[in-house]
């Protein structure tokens, strides 16, 4: 167990840090200077700029000062407006966090829900019905969803307002965020659910004559939710990527809006800083899967 | 025993079990037909097919795709507006022509058809820039569909190459190569597509007239992209299928006799995995799918004047209050389009490979 978890954190370490190399080396790739602008700057400037941000030093000594930078928490300034960048993220990602952790929680409560309460209930209306609505829900992207809320309960019905950063009103961002991943939840815990339904250990467990409400929690339930554990992961790298569409729609001033609003500025410095934290936590939201999806299932081998 | 005739059997001994034929009669043809009760001999395909064909979801999904793939060929010869026209009346520009509501014309047209002239009805309207809009969604649609079939086929070849190396070498080669997937599995693949498309739209530069930059430097880094960092599921799944069947006899036996690798590979082992392989391939074209439409809603997607149906999801938000028909018809040929992938993708699952049935 122990040797597991490490090697499982050093390659998550190495991922991390494979993920600030891409990102370092691919923005280098980009023709022209961050001060190449359509006013030129003199000579003496631009030389003067370089050197304040050592890009007169060769590439491989700008990394190696980049990733010193980082691991002070450090990521440069913005391309736009010249804003510390960690200053940004610490003020945007707060209401990201709580978006993303709200959506990732209404998908995994309701999913499993809907998806045992699909599996109980199998082949008759309510199983249809969930299924419908899961496949339809897996097909739609979630900027089309999040547009459709936006237009018809904020515009044209007005029964929620329009996002105010100060009174903010999460309940069209959550549910717009959650659809996809919760059809997923739902699909994967119906058939977890009907796959342990038709265990030996239920039929023996009936025949005992356990209470029909004790079987199905405690014996059926437990032992559907391990899939779903292994996919909350995928899940919340889905929630991280469709968060920036998210709260483009609902312009929620989270990290994600940065993020997008980055790319169509070409703020590299911006797009850089947000990749490798975005991409920092994914990994590690993965290796909390992980671990945590090996310690709930003693059967699972290290190896 | 030649020409044997019954009634000439030779004599009986006493106590011979041996019976007599003469008081046999022979069968018609008819009656031995009767005992044919054999089924008919299938192939795997043929199998699959027949399973494929008896599942209405499927079926439904299939006749779905071919009218929408049927309509992207025929309409842009039926309409006579081209995606990136203006609309204009007699030679002379249609500045009325903006944001017609569908089955709508200009007053420009109106006046044109009053006075006798025929005008192709716009059957989804127009928009901002005066173009036809059902020939943008048309188009979007065939670049959509297009995008979505190559990804997966650039993916299939990859993944396969190299699963199918990684899987037969073994040894030192298995472990470097799967090492190389582990990291690129663990990259999250979003943003990494995001970062290579920013970049690789800057850095791709092609001769103006020639091929590639009929297609765009968009269109061809998400094709890098996707050829990059996709293949590493489909290498996974085949090096995994490739594992259990090397150990089969008839793999023995080939290699036996002689065959070489690349031989047993391609004839041996690649049509044993086949199910698997049409599968996730299947499944593959929606996701590719969702990914442009992703990308192009956040300005990354195909370049303009050409569209894709996320890209016009995307323009459309503009003005979405009092246009919302253009969401509405992108939006819902990405729904229609990924849905019946999505059903038919599993359909030939169950079809095809009943074991993989979650």
């Amino acid at each position: 167990m122990g040797r597991y978890i490490v090697k499982r954190i050093l390659l998550a370490i190495l991922t991390v840090f494979i993920i600030c190399a891409i990102t370092f080396f691919v923005m280098n790739a980009i023709p022209g200077g961050p001060f190449n602008r359509e006013k030129a700057l003199s000579e003496a400037t631009i030389e003067a700029l370089n050197q304040r941000y050592n890009l007169d030093k060769p590439v491989s000594e700008q990394f190696v000062l980049y990733m010193k930078n980082l691991l002070h928490g450090d990521f440069g300034v913005s391309l736009k407006n010249g804003r510390d960048i960690s200053e940004i993220i610490s003020e945007s990602f707060p209401i990201s966090a709580k978006l993303g952790l709200m959506a990732i929680a209404v998908a995994l409560i309701c999913g499993t829900v809907f998806g045992s309460f699909a599996a109980l209930m199998r082949n008759k209306a309510p199983d249809r019905t969930i299924v419908f609505f899961s496949t339809l829900f897996t097909a739609v992207p979630s900027f089309v969803l999040a547009t459709l809320l936006l237009l018809v309960f904020c515009i044209k019905l007005a029964w929620f307002p329009v996002w105010d950063p100060n009174n903010p009103n999460f309940l069209l961002p959550v549910l717009a965020l959650s659809s996809y991943p919760m059809a997923y939840t739902t699909r994967l815990a119906k058939s977890s659910m009907l796959d342990a339904l038709s265990q030996d250990y239920i039929r023996t467990a009936k025949a005992k004559g356990v209470a029909k409400w004790k079987v199905i929690f405690k014996h059926a339930l437990r032992n559907s939710l391990l899939p779903i554990i292994t996919y909350a992961g995928p899940q919340i790298a889905y929630i991280i990527t469709g968060s920036m569409v998210i709260e483009t729609i609902f312009t929620v001033g989270g990290i994600g809006s940065k993020f997008v609003s980055a790319i169509s500025n070409r703020d590299y410095t911006m797009i850089m800083a947000t990749t490798i934290f975005l991409a920092t936590l994914m990994v590690v939201a993965n290796l909390i899967c992980d671990l945590l999806y090996k310690l709930v299932d003693p059967r699972i081998k290290f190896d | 025993m030649e020409n044997f005739d019954p009634n000439k059997t030779p004599k009986k001994q006493v106590l011979s079990a041996q019976i007599d034929l003469s008081k046999f009669e022979k069968a018609t043809e008819d009656e031995k037909r009767q005992q044919d009760v054999m089924s008919e001999s299938t192939s795997f395909f043929k199998d699959g097919m027949r399973k494929l064909f008896k599942n209405p979801l499927a079926v439904l999904s299939i006749v779905i795709l071919a009218a929408i793939i049927l309509t992207i060929i025929i309409a842009p010869m039926i309409v006579p507006y081209g995606y990136e026209e203006i609309l204009s009346v007699n030679g002379k520009r249609d500045k009325g022509a903006k944001n017609l509501a569908p089955f709508t014309y200009s007053k420009a047209e109106q006046k044109y058809i009053d006075e006798g002239g025929t005008r192709f009805p716009h059957i989804m309207g127009t928009d901002e820039q005066c173009r036809d809009y059902f020939i943008r969604v048309i188009y979007g649609t065939r670049i959509s569909l297009v995008i979505g079939f190559f990804a997966s086929i650039i993916v299939l070849i990859i993944g396969m190459i190299i699963g199918s190396i990684s899987g037969y070498a073994g040894g030192r080669v298995d472990l470097i190569l799967m090492r190389i997937v582990d990291i690129i599995y663990s990259l999250p693949d979003m943003l990494v597509i995001i970062l290579l498309a920013t970049v690789l739209n800057q850095v791709l530069v092609f001769k103006a007239g020639s091929a590639l930059a009929a297609l765009g430097s968009n269109m061809i880094s998400m094709f890098i992209v996707f050829g990059l960092l996709y293949w590493v599921g489909m290498a996974r799944l085949i090096r995994g299928q490739i594992l259990s069947i090397k150990e089969n006899e008839f793999v023995l036996a080939a290699r036996s006799i002689g065959a070489k690798p690349g031989w047993i590979i391609r004839k041996h082992i690649l049509p044993n995995c086949l199910s698997v392989i049409i599968v996730s391939t299947a499944l593959q074209i929606p996701s590719a799918i969702f990914t442009e439409s992703y990308l192009s809603f956040i300005g990354l997607g195909v370049n303009a004047p050409m569209p894709s149906l996320g890209s016009l999801a995307n323009s459309a938000r503009q003005g979405l209050q009092t246009y919302p028909y253009k969401l509405i018809f992108p939006a819902l040929m990405i729904c229609l389009i990924v849905l019946s992938l999505n059903l038919l993708g599993d359909g030939l699952r169950d079809a095809f490979d009943p074991k993989l049935k979650r």
